[in-house]
C-alpha cells in the first residue's frame, strides 16, 4: 500500500511556494488547486490560485467573472484553530493579455504597437497550441517574483495530454528561436543560408506557393520586430523550466480512477522524476467507497434474488442491488489504484470521494480540502 | 445519394429509465460528415466509434478519422496502432465495414504537397527545415485545416471512374462515393468550434493563396447540410455546461448541430417517489433491515443502517442527473441515451452501444 499524500504538512510548510496541479482533462484539477489554496488561506497562507479556463460557476464561486489577469481578493473565513489570519487571492489567465504585457513591458511603445498589429503575432498569441501553457508559466513567474504572496496555486491548461504543459513552453522557445525563423527572417540571397545549398530556393519556393508570400512577410516582419526585443524567447523558457525544478515548488498529479486518467497520470510522474521536479503526490479523485464494507458484492446479489423471487421487501432487494454494483465500482477502482501504486511505490496518494453534487462555492470547495486533508472520514484504506 | 434534409427537431423527453427517448426513422439520413466532441471523460472516442458501426450496419461503408495521435481507436477495437492509412477495423452488424484512419498533420501536409503539386521532394526537404513542424504545429489554424482536409476528403472522394464506369456510372461526377459516411472523433468541446471554423482561422493569417483556397474547400463540406456536429456528454453539471456552451459556440459559428449523445446512463434501482424521499435524507432503515433478515444476513440493523447512506448518495446523485437531463432538452436537439456498461467498454460493449444508437434513430 502506497504512503499518504499529507496535505496539511504540505501547506503549512513555508517553504513550499509554489504548488502545480497538473493532470488530463476533466480529471478535476481546478477545484483541486482552488481547495488546496482555500485551505492554506484558512491554515493562515497568504496565498492565490490561478486557474486557467474553470468552470463558470467555481470561478463565480471564486468572485471571478472574467478573464483577468489581476489577482482579486477572496474572502475567506480566518483560521479554524486559532491560526494567524490568512488570506486567498485567485485570477483567471488571460492568455492573450498576458503575451501582450510581456510584450509591451520589454519594447519601447512604437516597436510593441508594431508587433501587437501583427496578424502574425495575434494568431500565435491566441491560438498557438502551446502559449496558454506558456503564459501560465510566465504568469507564475511574474507572481513569484512579485513575492507578493507566500504561496501560489497554479492549475495547468486542459491540454490533450498532461505533458503539453511540459513541452510547450519549450517548443514556444525553440520555435520564436528556432532555425526556422531566423532562416524565414533572413533576406534569401544573403548570409548563412547560402550555404545550406541546393534545398534553400526550393525550400523558399514551396514556402511562398503553400502558406502564400503574405503569410511570409507576417512572419518575417514579426520576426524582426520580435527579435530586436526579446533576445532569447528560450531563455525565458529555461528560466521557468528552473523555476519548477527549485526547492520549494511541489508538483501535485490529479487523476479519476479510470484508466487512461491513471495511464496519464504514470506518464507524467514518470516524466517529472527524469526532469527532477518534485511531486508531493497522487490526488485520486471521485472515488467510490461502499459504506457497508462488510457485505460482498455476491452476497448482496444473491439475497437481492432471494427477496426478488419472493416479492417482498422490494426496497431491500433494490438497496442490495446498488450495493453489489457500488462494491464492484470499488474494487474496480481499487485495481486501478493498486496497478498505480505497485508502478510507483513511494508516492503519497489521497482520494477523494465523489460528491453527488458539483462543487461551486466556497463551502464545496472546503469539504474538498478537508478530504484532502483526510479529516473527513471516508476513507477506509 | 439521398437529398439532404435538415436536422429534425428535438423531441419531448418522458420520465424514466432509459426509455426518455422514443425510437423513430433515422435522423440524420442525407449526412454523410459526422463530427463528434465531447468533453474529456464523457466517451468521445467510444460514442465515434459506435456510431460508426451503427451506421456501417446493413451493408455500408463508414470511415472512422481520428485526429489526435491518441490512437484510441486502435485501443477500442482491439488492434495495432493505426498508421496513416485507411484500414478495415470492423464488421458492422448485417454487413457493412467499418474503416478507421489516424491522420497525422505532418503525414497529412505531406499528402496535400503531393496531391495537389506533386511536391514530394519538396516535402520532404521541408520536413528537414522544421517547415512542417512550423505549419502542423506553430499555426493552429493551418495545422486543422490539414486535419479536417483529410477527413472532408474522404466524404468527397468518389470510386475510380474506370471502377465507376464497370458498374454503369456515367461520368465521374456520378461515380458513386468511397463511403457512405465518414465519423470525424473530433477534438474536445472547449475547441470544437474554433477546430471546425478553420476557414475563420486561416483568413486572419493568409487571406489568399493555396491554403486559403484549401480552407475554402474544406469550408464547404463543413458548413453543408451534409455535415452536423454531435455532441458527446454525461449528466453531470461540468459536462452538460460545457455541452451547451459548445452547441450555442457551433451554432453561431454557421455550422449544424447535431445530436446529444448522453453517455453512461445509469437505470435508477428504486421508485421516484422513493428516490425523491432518499434524496431529502429519508430512507426507511427499518424496511431495509426487514428484508436483510428475511434475507437471511446478519447483523441485518448495523447493515441496513450503513446500506441507507449509499441509497441518500445514489438519489442525490440521480436528483443532480436529473436536473442536468432537463438542462439538455433547452437546445431543442434530438437526444440518445447509452447505457452505463460497468466495466469499461470492450469490443461487445461497443456493439451494444451500436444498437442503442440505431434503436435510438441516430443511424
Amino acid at each position: 500500500m502506497s504512503p499518504a499524500l499529507d496535505v496539511d504538512a504540505l501547506l503549512d510548510d513555508r517553504g513550499t511556494r509554489i504548488i502545480v496541479c497538473c493532470g488530463s482533462g476533466g480529471v478535476g484539477k481546478t477545484t483541486t488547486a482552488a481547495a488546496l489554496a482555500l485551505r492554506a488561506a484558512e491554515r493562515g497562507r497568504h496565498a492565490v490560485v490561478i486557474t486557467v479556463d474553470p468552470a463558470r460557476r467555481l470561478a463565480q464561486s471564486l468572485g471571478l467573472t472574467e478573464l483577468d489577469n489581476t489577482p482579486r481578493r477572496v474572502p475567506v473565513d480566518g483560521g479554524a484553530a486559532g491560526d494567524p489570519p490568512g488570506s486567498l487571492h485567485a485570477m483567471m489567465l488571460d492568455m492573450k493579455r498576458t503575451f501582450d504585457e510581456i510584450v509591451k513591458a520589454h519594447a519601447d511603445p512604437e516597436r510593441a504597437a508594431q508587433i501587437l498589429e501583427n496578424p502574425f503575432y495575434q494568431s500565435l498569441s491566441s491560438s498557438f497550441s502551446g502559449t496558454q501553457e506558456y503564459m501560465a508559466m510566465e504568469k507564475l513567474g511574474q507572481l513569484r517574483r512579485s513575492d507578493a504572496w507566500d504561496l501560489i496555486v497554479v492549475d495547468t491548461p486542459p491540454s490533450r495530454s498532461a505533458l503539453d504543459f511540459l513541452d510547450a513552453p519549450k517548443r514556444l522557445g525553440r520555435f520564436l528561436d528556432g532555425r526556422l525563423i531566423r532562416f524565414l527572417s533572413t533576406p534569401s540571397k544573403t548570409g548563412a543560408f547560402r550555404l545550406l545549398g541546393a534545398g534553400f530556393g526550393l525550400v523558399t519556393g514551396v514556402v511562398a506557393k503553400v502558406v502564400g508570400a503574405q503569410l511570409l512577410k507576417d512572419v518575417q516582419s514579426f520576426v524582426t520586430a520580435f527579435d530586436a526585443v526579446f533576445g532569447g524567447f528560450q531563455e525565458r523558457a529555461d528560466q521557468t523550466y528552473r523555476l519548477l525544478q527549485a526547492p520549494g515548488t511541489a508538483f501535485v498529479v490529479v487523476a479519476v480512477p479510470e484508466g487512461d486518467a491513471l495511464r496519464e497520470a504514470s506518464y507524467f510522474v514518470e516524466r517529472l522524476d527524469a526532469e527532477r521536479m518534485p511531486l508531493a503526490g497522487l490526488v485520486l479523485n471521485r472515488t467510490h467507497r461502499a459504506l457497508a464494507p462488510r457485505l460482498s458484492a455476491a452476497r448482496g446479489t444473491a439475497a437481492a434474488e432471494a427477496l426478488e423471487e419472493s416479492g417482498d421487501h422490494p426496497l431491500a432487494a433494490s438497496v442490495l442491488r446498488l450495493h453489489a454494483e457500488r462494491v464492484q465500482t470499488q474494487a474496480r477502482e481499487l485495481r486501478l489504484r493498486e496497478r498505480f501504486t505497485t508502478a510507483h511505490p513511494g508516492i503519497g496518494v489521497v482520494e477523494v470521494p465523489a460528491r453527488p453534487e458539483d462543487v461551486h462555492d466556497i463551502d464545496g470547495l472546503r469539504g474538498i480540502g478537508r478530504s484532502l486533508a483526510r479529516t473527513e472520514p471516508a476513507d477506509p484504506l | 445519394m439521398r437529398e439532404p434534409r435538415p436536422p429534425s427537431p428535438g423531441r419531448p423527453a418522458a420520465a424514466h429509465k432509459l426509455r426518455w427517448v422514443s425510437a423513430r426513422d433515422r435522423d440524420w439520413d442525407g449526412v454523410r460528415l459526422h463530427v463528434v466532441t465531447g468533453k474529456g471523460g464523457t466517451g468521445k472516442t467510444t460514442l465515434a466509434a459506435a456510431l460508426a458501426l451503427a451506421l456501417a450496419s446493413g451493408g455500408k461503408k463508414v470511415l472512422l478519422v481520428e485526429v489526435e495521435g491518441r490512437q484510441g481507436i486502435a485501443q477500442l477495437f482491439d488492434c495495432p496502432p493505426l498508421p496513416y492509412e485507411e484500414r478495415r477495423v470492423a464488421v458492422a452488424a448485417r454487413g457493412g465495414d467499418v474503416h478507421a484512419l489516424a491522420v497525422d498533420a505532418e503525414a497529412a501536409l505531406l499528402d496535400y504537397l503531393e496531391m495537389f503539386y506533386g511536391l514530394r521532394r519538396a516535402g520532404q526537404a521541408l520536413t528537414r527545415f522544421g517547415v512542417v513542424d512550423f505549419a502542423t504545429t506553430i499555426a493552429p489554424g493551418m495545422r486543422d485545416v490539414l486535419l479536417t482536409g483529410k477527413a472532408t476528403e474522404a466524404v468527397r472522394r468518389r470510386v475510380r471512374p474506370e471502377r465507376a464506369a464497370r458498374r454503369g456510372a456515367r461520368d465521374e461526377a456520378r461515380a458513386p462515393f468511397v463511403y457512405d459516411a465518414v465519423v470525424l472523433d473530433a477534438p474536445p468541446t472547449g475547441r470544437i468550434a474554433r477546430f471546425l471554423n478553420v476557414n475563420a482561422e486561416v483568413a486572419g493569417l493568409a487571406k489568399v493563396g493555396p491554403v486559403r483556397n484549401h480552407a475554402d474547400r474544406v469550408m464547404e463540406v463543413i458548413r453543408s447540410p451534409e455535415t452536423v456536429v454531435h455532441f458527446v456528454t454525461i449528466l453531470e453539471e461540468m459536462p452538460v455546461q460545457e455541452c451547451l456552451d459548445g452547441i450555442a459556440e457551433v451554432h453561431k459559428a454557421g455550422l449544424n448541430v447535431g445530436g446529444i449523445m448522453v453517455n453512461m446512463v445509469r437505470s435508477p434501482l428504486l421508485d421516484p417517489a422513493g428516490l425523491a424521499e432518499a434524496a431529502d435524507g429519508a430512507v426507511d432503515v427499518e424496511a431495509i433491515a426487514r428484508g436483510l433478515r428475511a434475507a437471511g444476513l446478519d447483523r441485518p440493523e448495523q447493515v441496513a443502517r450503513e446500506l441507507s447512506g449509499e441509497v441518500v448518495e445514489h438519489a442525490r446523485r440521480l436528483r443532480a442527473e436529473t436536473a442536468a437531463r432537463e438542462r439538455l432538452t433547452a437546445p431543442g436537439r434530438p437526444r440518445y441515451a447509452l447505457p452505463h456498461l460497468g466495466e469499461g467498454v470492450d469490443l461487445a460493449g461497443l456493439y451494444r452501444l451500436a444498437e442503442a444508437l440505431r434503436e435510438q434513430g441516430a443511424a
